[in-house]
């Protein structure tokens, strides 16, 4: 009996000197910002490589680039990075970028065109998945060394193959892939020709406002700020961001003051933080979208008029109001708002009636069986099995196949699904990254393997809608340009096995005290620098 | 169950001395005496009894879902998502995709059962197969077959069962097959431990003696003998086999949306946990309720039919 | 998983004949377990349905990158082929880099398993030192009201649902109460200031004298230490009850009430003192459980542990960390087992 009393007494006592730890509930420090997000996506941070969400968040805020976004007036467009300036020649190929003097890398090295060159090169020799962001220019391997080069230590010059909008040019020089590594630092770490990749998928070497502390895979990423940075050192000398996968669980730890930023909260949380007077919720649009497809090998889902069915048997204003309340807007165009040449129209909504006159006219009055697939994620199981459920109400019977992301993925590039549910973000912030994606098909034939392209995913065979966005893609005059994408937007709602419908608006949960926050809207990703408390 | 009969109210007298003979008129007259007799001590612990009453509710419940569920489990009303227990017509509040959870609950019932009934055939018979068999041919037989549950054992077993499922898809029976795949190798070594001690009885070399096979001394002789000791096991791993399936369904990867399976729910309701507590709570308490159950009829079964800790 | 292990009947050699041969079966029956694990893991992987290719090149690739990418793994190697080289490495020590974190798997393994390890310690230590008394308890007072009290609170524990109790538990000792800390081993400011030199951050801050991180890291695992506790209370508490029943009905222990010895005397000397050996196994088993990692608890509790880590790594077709974290975790499984064996083959008097 007594070791009995003993033993509980211990082990009280041990409870109760783990209640007397109890974080006093203090708030982060004040150079500090601690973020809560899901960043198990990251598998390298080489820019050259690096391509999911949460590693572009960490890139943008260690490496500088040639041109960039004014995190405070993203609307402006792009601005001088680490070029202070820059010409285009008349024929509308060559552009020459003047060099900011007296940049400094994190190392202390210099900034120079050389950086830039070698930089450049590199993405386009190292072939990783981003590499098309550039070599859609005409850079490849072989010609890197006349179309990319640095004339001096202060001039860049870069030769497309033909004439694009300069816009488009730079813009996709905004993205992740854009960054400017220290070559000198980077050459020092080659193993077997790499050109550094295997060093810089865990170290850093970039000159912008913070450089890596550490990286934990699945843990925490800490940025520490950069002294050299030439922009001046930011607020926050220490940025902290943990993976953190539950909504509830950052929400606990937001409301308790241990992070300052909460990135993942669902509707219902957003809606239980904002009543507490320490917290605000900020909206900010995102250029990802959520849409169905719809498979062109199934013969069914071939038939137009099945299609078109389809589009008109989703309950879009029932999701958004509900369960993705405040999160997605109803967006049926495949370019994201904000974006040259966006459209607003929104020609379909649930119409049950319509949708059966279309599925009797197609000679399927009493509806089909068809599969779906869809990725274990929480909102996109909720969408589907809505999906599933106005469906039914037209005889259509779903029959839903959830898997891990990669797993569906998978079936997805291999053509094998009838309707596939997921997300589509833009890659640089030009229209050409969703239109060559949900717009063009150079080749349908399964041999092709043209994987990267939604088009050929759901075997869409599209000539002319080819020519048109390749016209568009290569149209240097801004104002006609857009006008070419809206054409060929509106075409596609009516025709494509798309059904787009909804546009990402991320809600961010943070403490009052955090100001600046600017998540990247559409267009890039999240800037640290400009944050202070 | 057949020794539910024998509970009739008015047995009669000579039933009942029939049950309790001390001296049996033939093999089946002195099991089914044996059978009443654990009953009876079985029928006094309370808890167990309590344990009994849920499970059989819980099949009840099952059976009759169409006429009993209040509302179709899988008709979605947005417009009455995430209203709390009471709330007219929700009894127990509704989903995140206004779906009654009483109703999603009451037919879940069955998938819960279907898993159970399915584990508990497939697990202990292959532990069973490959026990006695190991335990009874020895040698080299012995050894490799042994050596193949050691492996399995040393693996962790929800990645088993994960890496399983993943293999082959999700859904119900895959999980099924994987949890079974994980669950098999405690019983394999109890078959075998039981075996070993028998196969040496005098009874067996009777048998023996009088020309029956290996087959035929497994299956007749040695299975029955290794029964009592699995179904204790099985029951008290049975609330195991229901948690694991939850877990599985709480990864997304048992039954699939919008199958209204227990773990799936709260997997689905966790994300409201904070302000909508009912969503993941109700089924989480279906799922304790029903482990529990077992737990207590497991117990009172051990208390009953093994000897180590039986009841004098 | 339980005592099972050790009923196993084997005519025992006498302890002198050749401890070198039952050594080197000993070790011919991990290898050729560890040999088991890394095939069956091994095929798995290669016909589970993720792609380990799209794990590296993301969504976008084309064909041209996916390809080098495949060709780089040596996917296209036949699987024998495949299997050959990897346990080449893996003898060498060598377990790959994970493609899902970009570090060597034994890198990882060292960061997540000392996580693992450190819950897993705490939960069963609080789970014997509660679980043991209470069933010692249970069994001496068979029948009455702290017996059936036992009985819940172990049946209970068997049946509740892990996940559901650690979301509630953090949400009100957390979130309402603010009586530990949150998810997490240590709150951001208390991270990397204490060396590490096991990796379990109780005992390097306790090592390097500075408290504050202790009790910090403290109020962190106590929360998801105690659910691991309390479910392996259930289990050893219903074990030490059911062997000393086994024990208080045997011969010596009437003999020595007859005696006159006290019964206290009767209880812990005797009685307790003849269950050691047993208890010890099961409390071996019930940590090398621990030990795999609780998948569910490590996910709620945002603890980076193996669990966690192999089964995120799984879902990603990351084959090379899946097999290393199944190695490390079916190794100690393999060793606990091999030292309960011993410890029943040269402490239990009875074996002798």
């Amino acid at each position: 009996m007594s070791l009995l009393r003993h033993s509980l007494l211990a082990a009280g006592l041990a409870v109760m000197t783990g209640l007397g730890a109890v974080p006093s509930g203090a708030a982060t420090p004040d150079n500090m910002l601690v973020i809560a997000n899901r960043i198990d996506d990251i598998t390298t941070l080489d820019p050259a490589q690096s391509f999911e969400f949460a590693g572009g968040d960490v890139s943008r805020n260690i490496y500088s680039k040639l041109v960039n976004f004014d995190p405070l007036n993203l609307d402006k467009g792009y601005g001088p990075d680490l070029a202070e300036s820059w010409t285009v020649s008349d024929d509308g190929k060559t552009i020459t970028f003047k060099m900011r003097p007296g940049v400094k890398f994190a190392s202390g090295n210099p900034v120079t065109a050389k950086d830039a060159e070698y930089s450049l090169r590199r993405a386009v020799l190292l072939k990783k998945t981003p590499s098309f962001i550039l070599t859609q220019f005409g850079f490849s391997p072989d010609n890197v060394d006349k179309t990319i080069v640095a004339v001096d230590d202060m001039t860049l010059k870069i030769t497309t193959d033909k004439r694009y909008a300069t816009s488009f040019v730079l813009n996709s020089l905004t993205a992740t892939i854009g960054g400017i590594v220290d070559s000198k630092l980077v050459r020092s770490h080659e193993v077997n020709g790499d050109m550094g990749n295997e060093w810089l998928r865990t170290h850093t070497a970039g000159s912008g406002p913070y450089v890596l502390g550490s990286w934990k895979p699945n843990e925490s990423i800490t940025l520490v700020a950069n002294p050299n940075y030439y922009g001046g050192a930011p607020a926050m000398k220490k940025v902290v961001v943990r993976h953190i996968q539950e909504s509830s669980t950052q929400r606990l730890l937001l409301e308790r003051g241990d992070i300052d930023i909460a990135r993942n909260l669902n509707p219902e949380d957003i809606a239980g933080i904002s009543k507490n007077p320490d917290l605000a919720v900020d909206s900010e649009l995102r250029g990802r979208i959520m849409y169905i497809a719809f498979n062109q090998k199934n013969k069914i889902l071939a038939n137009p008029k099945v299609r078109l069915a389809l589009k008109y048997l989703i309950d879009y204003k029932g999701m958004q109001d509900s369960f993705l309340k405040g999160q997605y807007v109803i967006h049926q165009a495949f370019l994201p708002v904000t974006f040259l040449g966006a459209i607003d129209d929104k020609p379909y909504s649930l119409n049950i009636e319509k949708a059966k006159k279309l599925l009797a006219e197609a000679g399927y009055p009493d509806g089909f069986e068809v599969g779906m697939i869809v990725r274990d994620a929480q909102e996109r199981l909720e969408m589907a099995q809505s999906i599933q459920n106005t469906f039914a109400k037209a005889g259509i019977k779903v029959k839903l196949t959830v898997g891990t992301g990669k797993q569906i993925l998978g079936i997805y590039r291999a053509r094998k699904h009838d309707i596939y549910l997921g997300a589509w973000g833009p890659d640089y912030p030009d229209p050409n990254t969703n239109a060559s994606t949900f717009a063009m098909n150079p080749d349908n034939r399964d041999e092709a393997g043209l994987t990267g392209i939604l088009a050929w995913r759901n075997a869409w065979d599209i000539p002319e809608m080819t020519r048109e966005t390749v016209a568009a893609m290569v149209e240097p005059d801004r104002a006609k340009r857009a006008q070419m994408y809206e054409k060929i937007q509106r075409e596609h709602q009516k025709v494509s096995p798309f059904a787009i419908m909804f546009q990402k608006i991320e809600q961010t949960g943070r403490s009052k005290k955090v100001r600046n926050l600017s998540l990247g809207g559409a267009i890039t990703a999240v800037s640290y620098w400009v944050v202070t408390k | 169950m057949s020794i539910s009969d024998p509970e009739q109210p008015n047995v009669s007298q000579s039933w009942r001395d029939w049950l309790l003979t001390d001296t049996p008129t033939s093999r089946r007259h002195a099991r089914i005496a044996a059978l009443y007799q654990g009953w009876l001590s079985f029928r006094g612990n309370h808890m167990a009894m309590f344990g009994l009453f849920i499970l059989l509710a819980l099949v009840l419940i099952a059976a009759l879902a169409p006429w009993i569920a209040p509302h179709d489990p899988f008709a979605q009303d947005l417009a009455t998502r995430l209203k709390p227990p009471g709330t007219p017509g929700y009894l127990l509040g509704s989903d995140g995709l206004g779906r009654d959870i009483l109703s999603r609950m009451i037919w879940g019932a069955r998938i819960t059962l279907y898993i159970v009934a399915l584990v508990a055939l497939v697990a202990p018979i292959a532990g069973l197969f490959v026990g006695t068999v190991a335990g009874y041919a020895g040698g080299w037989t012995d050894r490799v077959l042994m050596r193949i549950t050691d492996i399995f054992l040393a693996f962790p077993r929800l990645v088993l069962a994960l890496a399983f499922v993943a293999a082959l898809g999700a859904g119900i029976e895959n999980a099924v097959l994987a949890i079974s795949l994980t669950a098999w190798p405690p019983y394999a070594r109890i078959a075998r431990a039981e075996t070993l001690t028998i196969r040496n009885s005098d009874y067996i070399h009777a048998v023996r003696l009088q020309g029956a096979g290996p087959l035929r001394i497994i299956t007749r002789h040695i299975w029955p003998l290794c029964i009592s000791s699995l179904v204790v096991r099985v029951t008290l791993d049975m609330a195991g086999i229901i948690l694991a399936a939850a877990g599985l369904g709480f990864l997304g990867l048992g039954a699939q949306p919008p199958t209204p399976e227990w773990g799936a729910m709260i997997s689905e309701g966790r994300k409201f946990i904070l302000d909508f507590w009912w969503v993941a709570t109700m089924p989480g308490l279906a799922i304790f309720t029903v482990s529990l159950a077992f737990n207590l009829l497991g117990d009172g079964l051990r208390d009953v039919l093994d000897p180590k800790e039986g009841s004098q | 998983m339980t005592a099972e292990t050790n009923t196993r009947k084997g005519r025992r050699r006498s302890p002198f004949l050749s401890v070198a041969a039952a050594t080197a079966s000993t070790a011919t029956t991990v290898a050729v377990t560890m040999l088991g694990l890394l095939f069956v893991t091994f095929v798995i992987g290669r016909v589970m349905p993720v792609d380990p290719v799209l794990s590296i090149v993301g969504e976008r690739a084309s064909k041209e990158v996916y390809d080098a990418a495949y060709r780089a793994l040596g996917l296209d190697k036949p699987i024998i082929v495949q299997f050959f080289y990897y346990l080449r490495d893996v003898v060498q020590g060598d377990f790959g880099q994970s493609l899902r974190t970009g570090f060597p798997v034994s890198d990882d393994i060292r960061r997540v398993f000392p996580a693992t390890m450190e819950l897993a310690t705490l939960g069963t230590f609080l789970g014997v030192v509660l679980g043991v008394p209470l069933g010692v308890i249970a069994a001496v007072k068979r029948g009455s009201w702290i017996d059936q009290i036992a009985r819940v609170v172990a049946l209970v524990g068997y049946s509740m649902p892990v996940f559901w109790l650690g979301l509630v538990g953090l949400l009100i000792f957390y979130g309402i109460l603010g009586w530990v800390a949150g998810p997490g081993r240590l709150d951001i400011f208390f991270e990397d200031i204490v060396p590490q030199r096991t990796g379990m951050i109780l005992l390097d801050s306790a090592l390097a004298g500075n408290w504050e991180v202790f009790r910090n890291a403290f109020a962190h695992i106590i929360l998801p230490a105690s659910l691991l506790g309390y479910y392996s209370l259930a289990y050893i508490s219903r074990m030490t009850r059911s062997f000393m029943l086994e024990q208080l009905n045997a011969e010596y222990v009437i003999t020595a009430r007859v005696k006159g010895l006290s019964e206290r005397a009767v209880i812990w000397k005797h009685a307790f003192g003849n269950i050691r050996v047993q208890l010890i196994t099961v409390i071996a088993l019930s940590y090398a459980g621990l030990l795999e990692g609780s998948v569910l608890t490590e996910i709620i509790f945002s603890w980076p542990g193996i669990g966690s880590y192999i089964t995120t790594s799984l879902l990603s077709a990351d084959m090379n960390a899946v097999m290393g974290g199944t190695v490390v975790v079916g190794l100690v499984f393999v060793l606990l087992n091999i030292f309960a064996d011993l410890l029943y083959k040269f402490l239990d008097p009875r074996a002798q």
